[in-house]
């Protein structure tokens, strides 16, 4: 019999031995865990920097063994502008929830967008502002249900969601934009190889890129984690299409 | 022979591991760790083939998997 291989191990991206302050189920620390995974890969773990958001993504800080900062609320964008002009070697990311990055940090994001800053975004969408106790965000869907929105998201009154991979792709600036998910493992092994590719696109210099995942918020959905999933995959994905929705890189092949 | 190895204090009880498992090794067990949480165990271990999927979707890196 063969000798036995590790074919897994725990990235060194994340804290050894930490346990994440996530809730049971959610996918904040499978995406902490994935981003390890794609630094790990191209050798940049010691390189990596990083700029948080307020909010659920903010408990990363005592989790990840990357260099960091929080920026003020949706200023994240504004933050890693800086950072990576100071500091152009470094691998500079900013990780944002659909509260940070789509509502208070939507100028931010866009204004760097449309500079096409060189730096990764990965903006985490899960329809609802979770730490602050499950308002309704602008990507919450229509007729869900928040602690803002008791009746559910009413158009006429609180307009439509928000589509902010399409909205970006309006720009001329953005390298690589792509909408991804953790709730399979193959999800997840495709939400590493996009994440792993935005870190080699901003390491060859192209610009920026924005790697939006959907995930599921258990806690402020009021479901339990398996009925989460069925609810992202029933109506999450359908206003959210997975997908590539900008490439430069492969148009030029 | 494939195996698992669960850091049963990391466990979080999600279930994610249960469902993703194709041969259906993973439960959640009846016993709790020290955060109350009733925490996913490896059964009938000689079924595991070390695909990893139960690793690849931990959101706690609590499994890890030798082949």
């Amino acid at each position: 019999m063969a000798e036995e291989k590790k074919v897994y191990t725990r990235t060194k991206g994340i804290i050894e031995g930490a346990v994440s302050g996530f809730c049971p189920g959610c996918m904040h620390s499978t995406i902490h865990k994935i981003i390890g995974e794609a630094a790990e890969e191209l050798g940049q773990l010691d390189n990596l920097v990083r700029v948080e958001g307020v909010g659920c993504c903010g408990l990363g800080q005592f989790y990840v063994t990357c260099d960091e900062t929080i920026a003020a609320h949706g200023r994240a964008g504004a933050v890693a502008t800086g950072i990576k002009r100071s500091s152009p070697n470094s691998l500079v990311y900013t990780y944002q929830g659909d509260g940070d990055l789509a509502a208070i940090g939507l100028a931010e994001t866009m204004s760097a967008a449309n500079r096409g800053e060189n730096f990764t975004v990965i903006f985490v969408n899960n329809g609802i502002y979770g730490m602050t106790g499950g308002q309704m965000a602008p990507t919450t869907l229509v007729g869900m249900k928040s602690t803002t929105t008791p009746g559910g998201r009413n158009p006429e009154e609180h307009g439509y969601p928000m589509h902010m991979s399409e909205i970006l792709n309006q720009l001329t600036a953005p390298y690589y934009i792509e909408r991804v998910s953790c709730d399979t493992p193959q999800h997840v092994i495709a939400a590493r190889k996009a994440i792993k590719k935005a870190f080699q696109y901003q390491l060859d210099g192209k610009g920026y890129s924005i790697v939006e995942i959907v995930t599921s918020c258990p806690t402020n959905w009021g479901l339990d984690p398996l009925k989460s999933l069925d609810f992202l995959r029933e109506k999450m994905f359908e206003e959210y299409p997975l997908g590539v929705f900008r490439d430069e890189g492969k148009k030029l092949k | 022979m494939a195996r698992i190895e669960i850091t049963t204090e990391a466990c979080k009880s999600c279930s994610y591991c249960v469902i993703s498992c194709p041969k259906q090794c993973i439960e959640i067990s009846d016993k709790v760790n020290s955060k109350g949480y009733l925490y996913a165990a490896s059964v009938r271990p000689e079924d595991c083939i070390g695909c990893a999927m139960c690793a690849q979707i931990c959101p706690e890196s609590a499994i890890e998997v030798w082949r």
